[in-house]
C-alpha cells in the first residue's frame, strides 16, 4: 500500500519555512549580526531576531504599567458650567432680570442646572428662551411648582461628553508620553472598568516624574476676580454670608501640601474667560524684571478676540490665572490684552519647561487618578527571561529524551513534531506581533506538555493495535484514527478554556491564553498531520509486514 | 520499553478508599479556607502595595523590620525569598503593605515610603533600584479583578460542560465538571493550607489545570464510550475498569511528562512563577487522580442509581462520533 506523500511533504516543508521566517526573519539580521560580531553565531542571531519579532511584555523587559481612571464628571461639569453662563447671557438679552442660574449639587449631579428667582411676569419669556433650539437639543426642561426651572442634560448627550472626554484624555496622555521620548508605549482603553486607561511604559523603572506629568490636568483658565482676596476660606464665608451660584472660591496655595503655605482665597466668576482649549502655544521664558523662569502662553485667534473684548471692557478689574484649580497669579487689567499672557511664580527651569509642554499638548478634559501601578526593574525582567527559558528548555529536553528511550524509533518522530510545534508557535507570535509575557513562557511549556500528550495517545494506541496482531501499516492507520477523536475532544476543551481566559483575563493572563491557544492549534497540525506523514513515509520504504520501532 | 502492559486493576472496587482520600483533602482544604488561613489573596485581589527589593547582601529581616517600624510602617509584611530550592536565603525580599496604608489617592506613597524607610533605616545594605519590582493595586481594581477571576473560572467550567454534553451525554459532562471542581477545590485548599497567596497568574494556572484534568477525564470517557459500543454484554463496571486500565499507560506517561516540565518550572522558574508552578504541580497530581477516582466512579454510581429507580440500567453509550 504505497501512498503518495509528495504533496504532504511539500506542504509541511513550506509551512516549516514560512514559520521559521516569521519567527526569525532571516536575511537582515544575518548580515548585521555577522559583520558586527565578526563571525556568525547562529544562536545569537536567532535570539536577536526573535527579540525583534516578538514583543516582550513588561514583566520580561522591565518597565511601568498603570491603570488610571478618568473622572469624566469633570468634563460634564465644565460643559454645564458653560451653559450656565450662556443661560445668563440669553436671559440678559431677553430682559429677564434677577434670575439665579446655577448648579445646586455639582458633585453628584453635574448634569443638572436649576434656574430660580424669576419674577412671575417673566416666566413665559424665560420658558421661551429655555425651549429654544440651543437648549432643547441638549437638555430636558421641567418646570417646578415654585416657578423655577430645571435643565437636565439628556442621557445621550451625557454619554457623548463623557466618551469624548475619555477619548481626548487618551490622546492627550499619548502626546505627553510621546514628548517624553518613551519608546513603544501602550496607551489604550482598559476593558475592566468604565473610563479606565492602560498605560505601559517599557524601560521606565522610576516612573515618579512620568506619572506626575501624566496626571496633571494642566487646565489653565483665566477667571474674573470679584472683590479683594480673603485670608482663608472661613474668613471669606464670614464676609460673604453665602457664595452666589455663579461664583466660587479658589485658593492660591496647594492646600493639600500643608497648612503653613501662604494662602489667599479669591472669589472668582465660576465661568472662565479663557479655557484650556483656547491655548495655542506655550514656551518657557524668563521674567523681564526678575529674571526668574516663567511660562508664556498664546491664545488662539478666536479666544484672543474674545479676550480682547473682555479686557477692554474690564480695565481696572482683576483677573486670576488659574492652573489646576489654584490661583497662580492675580493681577489688575491695565490695558486690553489680545492673545498673550504669562505665568510667573515659583518655577524652576524644569517645572517651567514641563508646564509649557503640558500646555502645548493640551489640557486633560477631566482629572485622572491612578488605580493600579506595577513596575518591574529591567534586570529583574532579564532574570525572569533566563529562568523561564532555562526551565522551558530543561523540561523540553527531559521530555524529548524520555520519548526517545520509551518509543525508540518513533520517539524521533514525536521529537520532530514537538520541535516543529515550537517553531510554528514562535512564528505565529512573531507574525501577529503578540507580546510574550512570563506566563506566556509558561504557556509554551504547557503547549509542549499537550504536544507530548497527543503523541503518547497515538503511540499507545498504535502499540495496542500491534499487540492485537495487526500489521504496522494498519496499526498506524487505526491508531491515528482512534486517537484523533480523543485529541479533538481534549484540544477543544482546552481551547474553550483558553478563549474564556482571553476574554476575561487581563495583561499577563491574556498573554498566557494567547500562547496556549496558538500552541494547541499548532499541535493539532504537528502531532496528527506531520507525525502521520512521517510514519507513512517510513512505512512506504518497507515491506508490508516489517516491524515498527515503537 | 513499556511500563504498563495488560494491567488489570479493579479501580471501581477501591472507590471507598478514593472517596475517603478525596474527602480528607477537600475537607482539610475547606477547613483551612473557612477557619484557618482563609484564601490568602495577593495584592492583585485584595489591593495594597507589594515591593520586591534586592539588597546588596543578604538582609537581616529584623533590621528591615526595624527600619520600616521607624518609618511608621508597622503592618508591613516582610518575606525573605529563597534563591532556589537548594539554597535557603538570597538577597531578595518582598515587602507588602496592606490596603489600609495605601489609598487610591496616593497609590505611589507605599512604594516611596518603603524605599525611603529602607534607605534611612538600613543604609548599610542599600537596595538595587534596577532589580526592584512594585505592584500597587487600588481597592477598585482589586474588586474588578476578583469578579473577573471568578467569572473566568465559572464560565470555563460551563463552556466545558456544554461541550461534553454535546459530544457525549449530560452525565459525562456533569461527572467531568464535578471531578474538575474537586481538583480546583483541593488546589485552592493547598494554597490555603500552605498560606501561599493567590494571584492573577495562579488563577491562570488553575484554569490551565482545569483544562488538563478535563483532558485526562475525556481520554478515559472516550474509551468508555468506545468500549460500551463494542462490548455490550459486559457490565458497566467491567467496561469502566477496562477503559481505565487500557488508558492507564497514556495517563501515567502524559501526567508524568507534564509533571516533569512543571516541576522544572517550579524548581528553576524563579520567584515570580512560584505560585503558578505550585498550582500546576499540585493540580496535575490531583487532576490525574480525579479522572480515575472521581469521574469514572460517578458514571457507575449514576447507573446504579438509575437501576435502583427501575429505569434503563445501561449508561447511554454517548452520541455518535
Amino acid at each position: 500500500m504505497q501512498k503518495n506523500l509528495t504533496g504532504k511533504t511539500i506542504l509541511i516543508l513550506a509551512i516549516l519555512a514560512v514559520f521559521t521566517f516569521l519567527a526569525f526573519g532571516v536575511p537582515t539580521s544575518w548580515n548585521a549580526q555577522g559583520i558586527g560580531a565578526g563571525m556568525l553565531n547562529p544562536i545569537k542571531v536567532a535570539g536577536v531576531s526573535l527579540r525583534e519579532g516578538i514583543h516582550l511584555g513588561l514583566d520580561l523587559r522591565g518597565g511601568s504599567h498603570f491603570v488610571l481612571e478618568v473622572e469624566v464628571a469633570d468634563a460634564l461639569n465644565a460643559s454645564t458650567d458653560n451653559d450656565v453662563a450662556r443661560v445668563e447671557t440669553d436671559f440678559t438679552k431677553a430682559g429677564i432680570k434677577g434670575a439665579v442660574v446655577g448648579k445646586t449639587d455639582a458633585a453628584k449631579h453635574p448634569e443638572l442646572i436649576t434656574i430660580s428667582g424669576i419674577s412671575p411676569d417673566k416666566i413665559g419669556a424665560a420658558r421661551d428662551v429655555l425651549t429654544g433650539v440651543t437648549y432643547s437639543n441638549i437638555y430636558d426642561l421641567s418646570s417646578n411648582p415654585d416657578g423655577s426651572f430645571s435643565l437636565t442634560m439628556k442621557p445621550g448627550e451625557v454619554a457623548r461628553i463623557e466618551d469624548h472626554a475619555f477619548q481626548q484624555s487618551i490622546e492627550t496622555i499619548r502626546s505627553r508620553v510621546d514628548t517624553l521620548g518613551v519608546s513603544e508605549p501602550v496607551i489604550q482603553e482598559y476593558g475592566l472598568g468604565k473610563y479606565e486607561i492602560l498605560v505601559e511604559l517599557p524601560g521606565v523603572d522610576d516612573p515618579a516624574r512620568v506619572k506626575d506629568i501624566i496626571q496633571q490636568t494642566a487646565r489653565l483658565e483665566i477667571h474674573q476676580v470679584v472683590g479683594e482676596p480673603y485670608a482663608s476660606e472661613s474668613a471669606a464665608l464670614q464676609a460673604l454670608g453665602s457664595i452666589p451660584p455663579d461664583e466660587e472660591l479658589l485658593h492660591s496655595a496647594d492646600i493639600t501640601q500643608g497648612a503653613n503655605a501662604a494662602d489667599e482665597v479669591y472669589l472668582v466668576k465660576r465661568v472662565a474667560e479663557v479655557g484650556g482649549s483656547d491655548i495655542r502655544d506655550a514656551e518657557p521664558s524668563k521674567d523681564s524684571t526678575s529674571g526668574m523662569p516663567d511660562v508664556v502662553f498664546y491664545l488662539t485667534a478666536a479666544a484672543g478676540d474674545r479676550f480682547y473684548d473682555f479686557t477692554k471692557a474690564n480695565i481696572g478689574n482683576k483677573l486670576a490665572v488659574v492652573l489646576e484649580n489654584k490661583v497662580k497669579e492675580a493681577a489688575v487689567i491695565r490695558d486690553a490684552i489680545r492673545d498673550q499672557g504669562n505665568i510667573t511664580g515659583g518655577f524652576t527651569q524644569q517645572t517651567a519647561s514641563d508646564l509649557s509642554m503640558l500646555l502645548r499638548t493640551g489640557a486633560l478634559p477631566a482629572s485622572i487618578h491612578y488605580l493600579e501601578e506595577r513596575t518591574v526593574g529591567p534586570s529583574l525582567g532579564a532574570d525572569s527571561i533566563r529562568q523561564g527559558v532555562i526551565s522551558a528548555m530543561a523540561g523540553m529536553a527531559a521530555v524529548m529524551v524520555f520519548m526517545l528511550i520509551y518509543y525508540r524509533g518513533s520517539g524521533i518522530n514525536a521529537d520532530l513534531a514537538l520541535f516543529l510545534n515550537l517553531i510554528i508557535l514562535l512564528g505565529f507570535m512573531g507574525f501577529t506581533g503578540s507580546t510574550l509575557t512570563l506566563p506566556g513562557i509558561a504557556g509554551v511549556i504547557l503547549t509542549i506538555g499537550m504536544g507530548v500528550d497527543s503523541n503518547v495517545l497515538i503511540f499507545e494506541r498504535i502499540r495496542e493495535e500491534i499487540r492485537a496482531g495487526k500489521v504496522a501499516a494498519t496499526a498506524v492507520e487505526q491508531g491515528f484514527g482512534h486517537a484523533w477523536l480523543t485529541i479533538i475532544d481534549t484540544h477543544v476543551t482546552t481551547i474553550v478554556s483558553a478563549i474564556i481566559l482571553f476574554m476575561f483575563g487581563s495583561g499577563p493572563v491574556k498573554g498566557f491564553a494567547v500562547t496556549l491557544s496558538f500552541g494547541l492549534f499548532a499541535n493539532l497540525f504537528t502531532a496528527v498531520f506531520v507525525s502521520r506523514t512521517i510514519f507513512d513515509a517510513l512505512l512506504n520504504k518497507r515491506d508490508r509486514g516489517a516491524a515498527l520501532s515503537i | 520499553m513499556e511500563f504498563f502492559r495488560n494491567v488489570n486493576v479493579d479501580w471501581l472496587g477501591k472507590k471507598w478508599y478514593f472517596l475517603g482520600f478525596s474527602l480528607i483533602f477537600s475537607v482539610s482544604g475547606l477547613f483551612s479556607i473557612f477557619f484557618w488561613h482563609h484564601i490568602p489573596q495577593g495584592v492583585d485581589f485584595k489591593g495594597g502595595t507589594k515591593v520586591y527589593v534586592q539588597f546588596s547582601s543578604t538582609p537581616d529581616v529584623q533590621a528591615v523590620r526595624h527600619a520600616l517600624d521607624a518609618a511608621g510602617l508597622h503592618d508591613a509584611e516582610i518575606q525573605q525569598i529563597s534563591a532556589g530550592p537548594l539554597n535557603s536565603k538570597s538577597n531578595e525580599e518582598v515587602i507588602g503593605l496592606p490596603q489600609s496604608q495605601t489609598s487610591e489617592a496616593a497609590l505611589d506613597a507605599g512604594r516611596a515610603a518603603i524605599t525611603q524607610a529602607l534607605a534611612s533605616g538600613y543604609p548599610q545594605n542599600p537596595i538595587n533600584p534596577s532589580q526592584t519590582q512594585v505592584e500597587v493595586v487600588g481597592p477598585q481594581v482589586g474588586k474588578q479583578l476578583q469578579v473577573q477571576a471568578l467569572k473566568a473560572t465559572l464560565y470555563s467550567l460551563a463552556g466545558m460542560l456544554v461541550y461534553l454534553w454535546f459530544r457525549f451525554e449530560l452525565i459525562y459532562g456533569a461527572a467531568a465538571v464535578v471531578a474538575v471542581f474537586h481538583d480546583t477545590l483541593i488546589t485552592v485548599g493547598a494554597f490555603s493550607l500552605t498560606n501561599q497567596e493567590i494571584t492573577l497568574t495562579v488563577i491562570a494556572a488553575i484554569l490551565t489545570l482545569i483544562g488538563y484534568s478535563m483532558n485526562d477525564t475525556i481520554v478515559v470517557f472516550d474509551r468508555i464510550r468506545e468500549n460500551l459500543r463494542t462490548q455490550r454484554r459486559d457490565t458497566l463496571s467491567d467496561v469502566v475498569n477496562r477503559s481505565i486500565n487500557q488508558t492507564l499507560s497514556r495517563t501515567v506517561l502524559t501526567s508524568g511528562l507534564t509533571f516533569l516540565t512543571v516541576l522544572s518550572l517550579y524548581l528553576f522558574g524563579g520567584e515570580v512563577l512560584h505560585g503558578f508552578s505550585f498550582a500546576l504541580v499540585v493540580g496535575i497530581l490531583i487532576g490525574t487522580y480525579s479522572s480515575i477516582a472521581v469521574a469514572a466512579p460517578m458514571l457507575v454510581a449514576y447507573q446504579n442509581w438509575r437501576a435502583a429507580r427501575g429505569k434503563a440500567a445501561v449508561l447511554p453509550a454517548g452520541k455518535k462520533k
